[in-house]
């Protein structure tokens, strides 16, 4: 993939929306209609959306008809690589935390609330 | 999609198998499980390191014992802006904890979480989450939308998805 259409991809998946429709659309092919449903939106506001993922190569229709299967194009396992990649950094933000806390309560009880350092103190 | 082959790094490792409505977690930690199953079970740690800083856990609920519940939300600048519930399906002490996990604003939609705490030489430990949730497709969307960032809209749309269906 190009560099230009890596960015067209990635912009075209910042919006939530157009993400979950191809969070959908990863399990199966969709109608606009299928798609549309879901988010009571109108369908030309999913259409729009479609054209967006369509313009970033990310999605195909076969025809402009709404009955027409939507179809992603992208390599599915590339997209979910990033979102668990996404995923993962949130998971280890969390764990870090937890990291820290662990550190503090491993730390001598008497410094354990307020030795900003507790982890240089080793429990004897 | 990666798997750890060196328990000294506390790297995140995540599964999600192509063909499982699953989402596996490893991680290990420097402490003797005790100390990581009380950081999942006392409800005054378990808010300390649940949600980005940004975000205030406050636990609304919480009967830590096998077929107890807890229920916590998160607040933002002074604002609710999610809640979470579940139930302690098992709790046993330092090895297991199995779990349900909702978010109330998408009632129908629930996670089943099992945390298994492994003993590592040295006092450290493996932390091995696996949550088991409807389909295929519910799972994409929770990596999809992230956790912390896109939970509520995500759990929204996943809700009226669902109703849908």
């Amino acid at each position: 993939m190009a560099h230009d259409e890596l960015s067209r991809a990635f912009a075209a998946l910042a919006d939530p929306t157009r993400r979950d429709v191809v969070a959908r659309l990863a399990t199966g092919d969709a109608t606009v209609g299928e798609l549309a449903s879901p988010y009571g939106m109108s369908v030309q506001a999913v259409s729009k959306h479609l054209k967006v993922l369509e313009e970033a190569g990310l999605v195909s229709r076969t025809g402009a008809a709404h009955r027409r299967p939507c179809h992603l194009e992208a390599d599915v396992f590339d997209l979910m690589a990033g979102w668990i990649e996404r995923y993962r950094r949130e998971a280890e933000a969390r764990f870090a935390r937890l990291d820290d806390l662990l550190a503090e309560l491993d730390a001598p009880r008497s410094k354990a609330m307020n030795d900003p350092n507790p982890r240089e103190e080793e429990p004897t | 999609m990666s798997t750890a082959s060196d328990t000294s790094t506390p790297e995140t490792t995540i599964e999600a198998p192509a063909e499982l409505p699953t989402i596996t977690i490893k991680r290990t930690f420097a402490s003797a499980p005790g100390r990581v199953f009380r950081a999942f079970v006392e409800p005054e740690l378990f808010s300390r390191w649940i949600g980005p800083h940004s975000i205030e856990a406050r636990i609304e609920h919480w009967d830590a014992r096998t077929g107890g519940s807890w229920r916590y939300a998160a607040w933002r600048e002074g604002e609710r802006i999610a809640g979470f519930y579940g139930s302690f399906h098992e709790i046993r002490p330092d090895e297991r904890l199995v779990q349900t996990f909702t978010y109330d604003g998408a009632p129908d939609g629930v996670s089943l979480d099992t945390m298994t705490f492994t003993a590592l030489p040295g006092d450290g430990t493996r932390l091995t989450t696996v949550s088991v949730v409807e389909s295929l497709e519910i799972r994409n969307l929770i990596l999809a939308s992230g956790m912390d960032t896109g939970v509520r809209q995500g759990y929204v749309k996943l809700d009226a998805l669902l109703r849908d269906q």
